[in-house]
């Protein structure tokens, strides 16, 4: 579901636009146009207290104590708690919180590698294989990602109790390790990165198709495949709504977690919000090393096609 | 798309084909087959996971759904007796699910429209001359990476009735405090706060990208015939946008009409609220499917679901396509207007 918001399916509109080409040219002239006043600045350094504000929110509550919050002389300084809380949150035998990083970890990374894997293949072949039906098959594809996950729990949670699956990790990993816009985001980048030549000569060398796809699709699709990953990477740890069904409590991953967490200390927000900064450190420490791709990522995703 | 549409008959054959053609004829060895159904097979081999999987965890269970949907179901056996469409009935003849609909229209319409408003005057603000790009952009994505489930445990604080954030600001300043889980509205547009936290950084990335994409000298040219920065951003930027909000909004809506996370994390029951003030269709769905364990009215709601997204689709594809064959006429026109100058 959340797969839908995808940049690279823009492309399907943005393709009636037809002023590819001019862009370079128009960069370079970009640079000397409309040097930015002090509003602007000003704007920007709002937008940026607001994005940082909710974090820092909830390290001010987290480090405190339950009482913090109704505290009449309330102080806009941390105060020196956090580590307590860090400790109830992670020793919380109802919360699970060290098995849950751990599912979330390992589950995140499997979906992400999967879907860098599957999509390549499948983005190659349309982008660059010429078989019967491929572009209706790409627009099936496409299409797809409009059916909403709601659709299919009911009968996925009958399927997977009568497999004996639910509450295992195998659940959520599953369902998850194909991806309709992984597929179409790859299509749409190596459609524009690997000239047809450069294949048909693998091909006349005598190269069979999977050695073609080896040394030249996987080489070119390095790039878009990284932001794909880092992107799939984000969305699975952040998914909530199929983890919640189909999990049990005891073995959650971190937002089933602060859910549970949630639900045990709903009196003491400073135990609650603790555990909500514990849960996203690996995320922002992520942002911080690739940040910059994801940034680059969405954006060319956006104007691909 | 337009490559493929230029090469497929050239290449498709030219690889089998050509090296028969240049040798002596001879029978084709058991090497030559190989590569041939290599040829054949390969691209329908690298597709099938994709198809394979949708198969079994998208296809089968939309026609599953259906099926369990006429059905009451009966967890016990995990059969079910067929009923017809009673539980369609039970669904539009409770009240709870035309609040739900209600609630999920408003929240929706609360967290998008502001979202997209401000989405672009902050992408208007990146798209200047400033220094520092990558720090502003990334800037703007930060709060992307936090889960909902996290955004809505910190925001649900913020909004508390009696000592929160924003009630404790409001009466600072002399304003009355908002029954935020009180009343229907202002809980929708906690929520929607929410949804906006999040997502509003990434949509300005995606706007910000179209904007790039606007030919600078559009803007040198309405300098020249004296626009201001304001006419200039009406008459060239916005226009130049349309195809990108089209695209924006028709994913915020399939992702808005789905809300789960924020409404369910909103109070520590999770249901809704006490009077569903801010009962969602998704979070109605599971109240029904995981809370009173009845699969059959689930499985109905979650096609009534369906049906709305594709009727709201529908309506957003229609509405597309009027724009985008306005685009499409307005083209060819001015290339022939170019060609009858030069001619």
């Amino acid at each position: 579901m959340s797969s839908l918001n995808s940049p690279a399916a823009l492309s399907i509109v943005e393709s009636s636009i037809p002023d590819t080409p001019r862009r370079r040219h128009n960069r370079t002239t970009r640079i000397k146009g409309r040097r930015a006043g002090f509003w602007v600045y000003a704007g920007l350094v709002v937008v940026l207290i607001g994005s940082v504000f909710p974090f820092y929110w909830s390290f001010l509550i987290g480090s405190g104590d339950s009482t913090t919050i109704n505290d009449p002389d309330f102080s806009w300084l941390p105060g020196g708690n956090f580590i307590a809380n860090a400790t109830t949150v992670v020793t919380d035998p109802a919360v699970n919180f060290w098995p849950a990083l751990w599912n979330s970890i390992y589950s995140s990374a499997l979906i992400a590698a999967a879907v860098v894997v599957t999509s390549t293949l499948a983005g190659w072949a349309f982008a660059k294989l010429h078989f019967r039906g491929s572009k209706p098959l790409l627009v099936f594809v496409v299409a797809t990602m409009a059916v909403p996950m709601q659709l299919g729990v009911v009968p996925l949670y009958i399927l997977f109790a009568d497999l004996g699956w639910t509450g295992q990790i195998g659940a959520i990993i599953i369902p998850a390790i194909t991806s309709a816009f992984g597929v179409f985001w790859m299509t749409q980048y190596l459609r524009q990165s690997v000239p047809d030549e450069l294949i048909e000569a693998a091909r006349v060398d005598g190269a069979s198709m999977i050695r073609t796809f080896w040394t030249i699709g996987v080489v070119a699709a390095r790039p878009a495949a990284a932001m794909l990953g880092l992107f799939t990477f984000v969305t699975a740890w952040n998914n909530f709504f199929w983890p919640f069904i189909v999990l049990d409590r005891s073995d959650p991953t971190l937002p089933v977690a602060l859910s549970l967490l949630q639900s045990n200390h709903f009196v003491d927000y400073s135990i609650v919000l603790a555990g909500v900064l514990l849960s996203t450190i690996p995320l922002l420490l992520l942002f911080v090393v690739a940040g910059k791709q994801l940034v680059s990522g969405i954006m060319q995703g956006a104007v691909k096609g | 798309m337009t490559t493929t549409q230029t090469r497929p008959p050239a290449s498709a054959t030219e690889p089998a084909a050509a090296p028969p053609a240049g040798r002596p004829v001879r029978v084709l060895g058991f090497r030559q087959n190989l590569s041939r159904w290599d040829l054949k097979l390969s691209p329908y081999l690298y597709i099938s996971p994709f198809f394979i999987m949708f198969a079994v965890v998208g296809l089968f269970p939309i026609g599953y759904t259906a099926v369990i949907s006429l059905m009451d179901w009966d967890l016990v056996r995990n059969s079910g007796e067929f009923i017809g469409f009673g539980q369609y009935v039970w669904i539009l003849q409770n009240p709870q699910f035309w609040t739900a609909l209600r609630n999920t229209f408003s929240i929706f319409l609360l967290s998008s429209v502001p979202q997209l408003i401000v989405a672009i005057f902050i992408a208007a603000m990146l798209d200047r001359n400033i220094r520092g790009k990558t720090f502003w952009r990334m800037s703007v994505l930060v709060p992307f990476v936090m889960a909902p489930v996290a955004v809505a445990l910190i925001f649900s604080n913020m909004f508390g009735d009696v000592h929160g954030l924003v009630n404790g600001i409001l009466t600072d300043i002399g304003l009355p405090a908002v029954p935020w889980h009180k009343d229907p509205f202002w809980s929708h547009v906690a929520i929607a706060t929410m949804v906006n936290f999040r997502w509003t950084g990434y949509n300005t990335l995606i706007l910000l990208a179209a904007m790039q994409a606007i030919p600078r000298d559009y803007y040198e040219a309405a300098t020249v015939d004296g626009a201001g920065a304001f006419r200039q951003f009406t008459s060239i930027t916005l226009p130049s946008l349309k195809a990108t909000l089209i695209f924006v909004i028709i994913t915020s809506t399939i992702g808005g009409l789905q809300i789960f996370d924020e409404p369910r994390m909103f109070d520590n029951t999770g249901e809704g609220g006490p009077a569903q003030q801010w009962l969602t269709i998704t979070l109605f769905l599971y109240n029904i499917g995981w809370g009173e364990w009845n699969f059959g009215r689930a499985a109905a709601l979650a096609w009534i679901l369906f049906l709305i997204i594709i009727l709201i689709g529908l309506i957003n594809l229609a509405v597309t396509r009027t724009l985008v064959r306005d685009e499409g006429i307005r083209a060819p026109k001015a290339r022939k207007k170019q060609k009858g100058v030069r001619a």
